[in-house]
């Protein structure tokens, strides 16, 4: 670790992301409900507004809404807006926003008006936080055509990203998979918590660096098989392989939207198998997407069908939890069986 | 920016390790504020929307118009099922931090606001709470027993295991399912009470939010469409000060009340001491007689003090002074119905220490009782599969697929957990004790 370098988990990762670009750009501001004096709710933007004030650390209303809206309004006059929802099960109020405006401003306006805006919203289970704390939407925002959809696993590409996001002149939705803001996660509830102290991942730079949006990263190489997956999950795929001794090689989406493709279908070339897994609910999730591209792009390669594991299609309930999460054994199963497919 | 930034923020008036400051609430004295008619043009209300319906003075003596003449038999239920609102709550927030249950939110110091409330309405009128709204269900009727089931997930609970505790629900009594997400019941309150126009019946619905709250764009549909069709609705605003840490001011608070938005809709507004029991009693009983005549909608402002924290996943003292609640000029509901009992002569202290051993005893049964039925962590379980039904009114193919292979994948699971066992040595012995469930967030309703 050099001089700059600091152990951070990525609730401090994001922290640093947004009060480096509040130190270097006086038009960036954050808003969002608890956000200002109190930090938020898990504490990503503590401190913030006392160093830089409530004029730029901004305690809003309780309304996504009015929060999105008035984003775009001031992403066009000028500033940078940070907006947090709480939880990304409430961001709904706000999809219309989203979806017919902060998505379409450009498009309609060939460009003369634009809001680069970023939304933070906690994502995935796993805290026992029943249907309403635990929902991953991150579909219903890759199927809208012009917001970025960003997912991190760790707190380096958090910082990295989150600072891309907020440069970047087209929205961009952030979600933050929660259950592993202070650790990776392998998906055993039962075994002991893991910090991000060990992790090399969790070494973070103090001061600035972007990391392209759009680009997957290989979280664990492999020859087996591909398993392709992000946020969370990336951490349950990794204890799966191993557990199973199987030699996968494990692929951090990243960036749901653009998608690098081009990683994805070298992998599942090279290893011809591939399981798509991500805790949001499967019909109609994400992983069709993947599932869909990379059976395009791989086709003649595929040794298999391609697989998908995801969270069951009811909404998440608060007893079944760990009977809902996409655990190891899940994913162990799907594993097992994508390689004795002939 | 901040030195050429013109933005007004609301002043929060005090932050911790700060003086206290409720010079901000407007007050009324007991009885000073007049009892219109029913049929109070709604641009009437303005001036009731501003002030404060107070009955109970300072020395537990019911003032003025809105006294509801209530008997002593009334008062003292009153006062029983505050008492056990509060009882309850104070138990489970204990079980909370026994690790029984994964989750409570207190309605500790708001226990007038649902309690008069449900007292005051029909139990053919359909209730759309919040879940700071305990009071309804114990007013209702809904076993203690049933309410501890349901915070325990465990095999009586009325959700089947799928809602967070507290979110409770009765069809029976009338008590609506209660969403995590803010505010989407007001709307809903309202088109209920429209179809009870709409076939004629006489049942009105009511409905709760917090302050914070009336931010959401449902809260003003809800006001508009109750406008429109002069639905009978009783729409609350339970102004508690506070919304997790963020103040009253910026729910839009900053010298307007919330009762004024009702006027300023075209609905009547009134602005009422949540916490006595006979002001939210005669209000609501006023609103609902309205409703019922036909003369629509009202907006009640219930002022309160949010006297615990937001939830157990909450410490208020990061954002509020830690002695505010000892300086809430309106003090607390349950020693205010208790001594106006007192000066009626209808009360006492042994009395009081009787009712209080009593509810002690109960919830100690009932809790024993419901434990009978498992916890999240212990005894009996609910069968997993359950989590495919009512999905949908039938289930379909995908889901009857998913819940084999919920099925095959619990089966793995055991046969892992019993080979692991089975290989165990003093080694797996001496390994770590699993942890508890990890906390729903640092907020978390
Ligand atoms: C749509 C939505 N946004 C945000 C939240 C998170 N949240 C839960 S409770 C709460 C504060 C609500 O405050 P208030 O309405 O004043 O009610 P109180 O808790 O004081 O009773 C917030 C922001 C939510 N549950 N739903
Ligand atoms: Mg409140």
């Amino acid at each position: 670790m050099g001089p700059d370098v600091a152990r951070m988990n990525m609730v401090q990762a994001l922290n640093s992301a947004m009060d480096v670009m509040l130190a270097r750009d006086p038009s960036v501001v954050l808003m969002g409900q608890d956000i200002g004096y109190f930090g938020g709710v898990f504490r990503v933007t503590d401190g913030l507004q006392k160093k830089y004030g409530a004029h730029r650390v901004i305690d809003t209303p309780i309304a996504e809404g009015g929060i999105v809206g008035a984003a775009i309004g001031m992403g066009v006059n000028g500033l940078r807006p940070v907006a947090e929802i709480q939880f990304a099960d409430y961001i709904y109020p706000a999809y219309d926003q989203v979806v017919s405006e902060l998505a379409r401003l450009r498009y309609r306006s060939a460009s003369d008006f634009h809001a680069p805006v970023t939304i933070r919203t906690p994502c995935g289970g796993g805290i026992r936080g029943g249907q309403t704390h635990s929902q991953s939407p991150e579909a219903v925002f890759a199927h809208i055509s012009g917001v970025k959809v960003v997912m991190p696993s760790n707190p380096y590409d958090a910082k990295g990203l989150l600072i891309a996001a907020i440069e970047d002149d087209d929205p961009v939705i952030f979600f933050e998979p929660k259950r592993v803001y202070n650790g990776p996660f392998d998906g055993d509830p039962a075994q002991p918590a893991v910090s991000w102290a060990g992790h090399p991942l969790g070494e973070v730079p103090d001061g600035y660096y972007s990391l392209p949006i759009g680009q997957a990263a290989v979280a664990r190489p492999g020859s087996a098989a591909t398993i392709v997956t992000y946020g969370t999950m990336v951490h349950v795929c990794i204890a799966a392989a191993e557990a199973l001794g199987v030699d996968a090689e494990v692929i951090d989406v990243r960036s749901i939207l653009p998608l690098d493709l081009e990683t994805l279908a070298a992998s599942v070339s090279r290893t011809g198998r591939c399981l798509v897994v991500h805790e949001a609910t499967r019909y109609a999730g994400f992983g069709a997407e993947l599932s869909a591209s990379i059976q395009e792009a791989c086709f003649w390669h595929l040794e298999a069908p391609i697989m998908r594991v995801a969270g069951w299609d009811t909404p998440y309930p608060h007893a079944f939890e760990w009977e809902y999460f996409p655990g190891k054994a899940r994913v162990m199963r799907a594993l097992r069986k994508l390689l004795e497919e002939r | 920016m901040t030195d050429v930034s013109r933005l007004h923020v609301p002043a929060v008036p005090a932050r911790p390790g700060e003086r206290p400051d409720f010079s901000y609430v407007g007050l009324s004295p007991a009885g000073a504020v007049d009892r219109p008619p029913l049929d109070v043009p709604v641009a009437q209300t303005v001036a009731l929307a501003e002030s404060l319906v107070r009955v109970l003075d300072d020395d537990g003596r019911a003032l003025g118009p809105w006294a509801p003449q209530l008997s002593a038999d009334r008062l003292r239920d009153g006062l029983r099922l505050m008492l056990t609102t509060r009882l309850l709550d104070e138990r489970m927030q204990r079980m909370q931090r026994q690790g029984r249950i994964s989750f409570y939110v207190r309605s500790f110091g708001e226990e007038a606001v649902s309690v008069a409330a449900a007292m005051a309405l029909d139990p053919q009128d359909m209730l759309f709470p919040s879940y700071r709204n305990q009071g309804l269900h114990v007013v209702r009727g809904m076993p203690l027993v049933d309410m501890m089931c349901q915070m325990l997930s465990n095999t009586r609970d009325m959700c089947r295991g799928r809602q967070l505790p507290v979110l409770y629900h009765s069809a029976r009594l009338r008590l609506f399912s209660i969403s995590g997400n803010l505010a989407t019941q007001y709307p809903q309150a309202v088109g209920w009470a429209m179809a009870s126009a709409i076939r004629g019946e006489s049942p009105i619905a009511a409905a709760w939010l917090g302050e914070g709250s009336t931010a959401e764009a449902d809260f003003h549909h809800a006001l508009l469409f109750a406008k429109v069709y002069r639905a009978p609705v009783v729409l609350n605003v339970v102004n508690n000060q506070w919304a997790i840490s963020t103040f009253q001011g910026f729910a839009g608070g900053e010298q307007r009340s919330f009762a004024a938005r009702g006027p300023a809709v075209g609905i009547a507004g009134l602005r009422v001491d949540g916490n006595d029991f006979l002001a939210v009693y005669a209000a609501t009983a006023w609103a609902a007689e309205r409703a019922r005549c036909g003369f629509g909608a009202t907006l009640i402002e219930h002022v309160t003090y949010r006297a615990g924290a937001h939830s157990t996943s909450d410490d208020p003292s990061r954002y509020r002074p830690r002695d505010e609640y000892e300086h809430w000029p309106l003090g607390d509901p349950v020693d205010r119905l208790q001594r106006h009992l007192v000066a009626l002569g209808e009360w006492d202290e042994a009395r009081h220490a009787t009712l209080l051993q009593q509810i002690e005893a109960k919830i100690t049964a009932d809790w024993k009782e419901a434990l009978r039925h498992g916890a999240l962590s212990e005894g009996p379980k609910l069968d997993p599969a359950l989590m495919f039904d009512d999905v949908f009114e039938t289930l379909p193919e995908h889901l009857r697929q998913q819940r084999d292979e919920l099925a095959a994948e619990l089966a793995t699971r055991r046969d892992e957990r019993a080979a692991a066992a089975a290989a165990s040595d003093a080694a797996a012995a001496a390994a770590a004790p699993p942890t508890a469930a990890a906390p729903v967030g640092q907020d978390g309703s």
